[in-house]
């Protein structure tokens, strides 16, 4: 049975730390505004890309010759996996999930024999993942001192990753991120980055934009196609991060939510028990007086 | 004169959306004058300066870092990954991308490449 001091300093403690996962909550609730405006700030962007790829790819006639990052090298034994996760912790389950599902498809292609490599973006997935997969790693990218996320910081990994892909270091790169779907909901994803998978182009759209098909093409299209998929990695890579920023903060703030609420709960119970044993020994201090009052 | 919309997109945010009556695009293979009704086209753009006129005053300036254009007759949209309006701008930020265009220049291993690099100064000195 803990001492009345030890409960008091136990109901203490607690509060303290009610009152760090409440701050945190509200600071991720902040932050998850200004992310979520990054994200709608940076869509327009990534639907005209698509829009115009998928026109590309849809007026292309045939895929010979087509640059690799449209068609792949034609073989697919080494895949780049892109883990892209958070800076900090304390975020439920959010870094978990994205190595979890990261390390199965991981197990899959080495199952099928195919040799894999992991190119990390943030520091909580080589955390989770360095134990059984250090030797795979070829490239750690720490944005930990990058408030806001920045185009150029997608720039950076987009470069970073044609770059191994024109020296043929890699066939299939991979992206895993959280997709960001509500505040409660995140979902983690992966997104294959090259060979690009285009949209197809909305038949309802396109009638909508009348002659839209027929562009004229300055230089050739096939330049124009080239030019675009490499620029489309990193505008990926940037949406992919956004999505991650704004999914780590939303994980964040419904565990500090559950934490500030489970910090409430505890202390209730240790108030209770407290005020119980406080008046227990109250009582047994009367019952020693009153007996002592007696015996005279 | 008839107007069209036009939008100036980078990868962060709209940073332009207006209904004008020329611009004047640095297309990869010259310089693009769109007025309202130009027939469709999609066109990669180099190091240069978009300028916005109305009538013949130029009314607008702004330095973009490479990027491209999709034309159709109602609406312009460019796609930029850098730009700087060169009103708001401070000299700071024309410096630095001038520097930026130095380094590619320096960079810059095949013809093409330096030709690209030298106009962006051409037009960033211009400024």
């Amino acid at each position: 049975m803990p001492s009345l001091k030890d409960l008091r300093n136990r109901i203490a403690s607690v509060t303290a730390t009610r009152k760090i996962t409440k701050a945190m909550q509200m600071v991720a609730a902040a932050k998850l505004r200004r992310a979520q405006e990054a994200a709608t700030a940076a869509r327009p962007y990534a639907q005209r890309m698509d829009a115009v790829l998928a026109n590309l790819n849809k007026g292309l006639t045939s895929k010979e010759g087509a640059s690799p990052l449209l068609v792949g090298t034609g073989k697919d034994d080494v895949h780049l996996l892109v883990v892209m996760t958070a800076e900090r912790g304390l975020c439920g389950g959010f870094n978990s999930n994205i190595a979890r599902l990261a390390r199965q498809d991981v197990v899959r292609l080495q199952a099928a024999g195919k040799t894999v490599k992991l190119l990390f973006v943030g520091r909580k997935g080589y955390d989770v993942l360095k134990r059984e997969y250090e030797a795979l790693m070829v490239e750690r990218i720490e944005l930990k001192d990058v408030k806001n996320v920045a185009f150029a910081n997608a720039e950076d990994v987009g470069k970073k990753v044609l770059s191994m892909f024109e020296a043929g270091e890699f066939d299939v790169c991979t992206m895993y991120f959280s997709e960001f779907k509500s505040v409660i909901l995140q979902v983690p994803s992966a997104l294959q980055l090259i060979p690009a998978k285009l949209p197809e182009a909305d038949d309802g759209e396109e009638q909508a934009a009348g002659a839209g098909a027929a562009y004229d093409y300055e230089p050739s299209e096939e330049e124009i196609l080239g030019f675009l998929l490499t620029r489309n990695i990193s505008t990926q890579i940037f949406r992919g991060l956004l999505e991650n920023s704004a999914s780590e903060q939303g994980a964040r703030m419904s565990a500090m939510d559950n934490a500030t609420r489970n910090a409430g709960e505890m202390i209730d119970k240790l108030t209770i028990s407290y005020n119980r044993q406080r008046q227990a020994q109250i009582t047994k201090e009367l019952i020693e007086i009153i007996s002592g009052a007696e015996a005279l | 004169m008839a107007e069209f919309s036009f939008e100036l997109v980078s990868p962060e945010r709209v940073l332009m959306s207006e209904s004008v009556e020329h611009v004047v695009l640095p297309g990869s293979e010259g310089l693009l004058g769109v007025l309202s009704g130009h027939s469709p086209a999609v066109a990669t753009l180099k190091p240069g300066v978009i300028s916005v006129l109305s009538g013949s005053t130029v009314k607008r300036k702004i330095y973009v870092r490479g990027g491209f254009a999709e034309i159709n007759p109602e609406t312009v949209t460019v796609l930029a990954e850098h730009a700087v309006d060169t009103e708001a701008a401070d000299k700071d930020a024309i410096s630095s991308e001038l520097s930026v265009a130095e380094e590619d220049l320096a960079d810059a291993s095949d013809d093409d490449a330096r030709y690209i690099a030298q106009s962006a100064i051409d037009a960033l000195k211009s400024l």
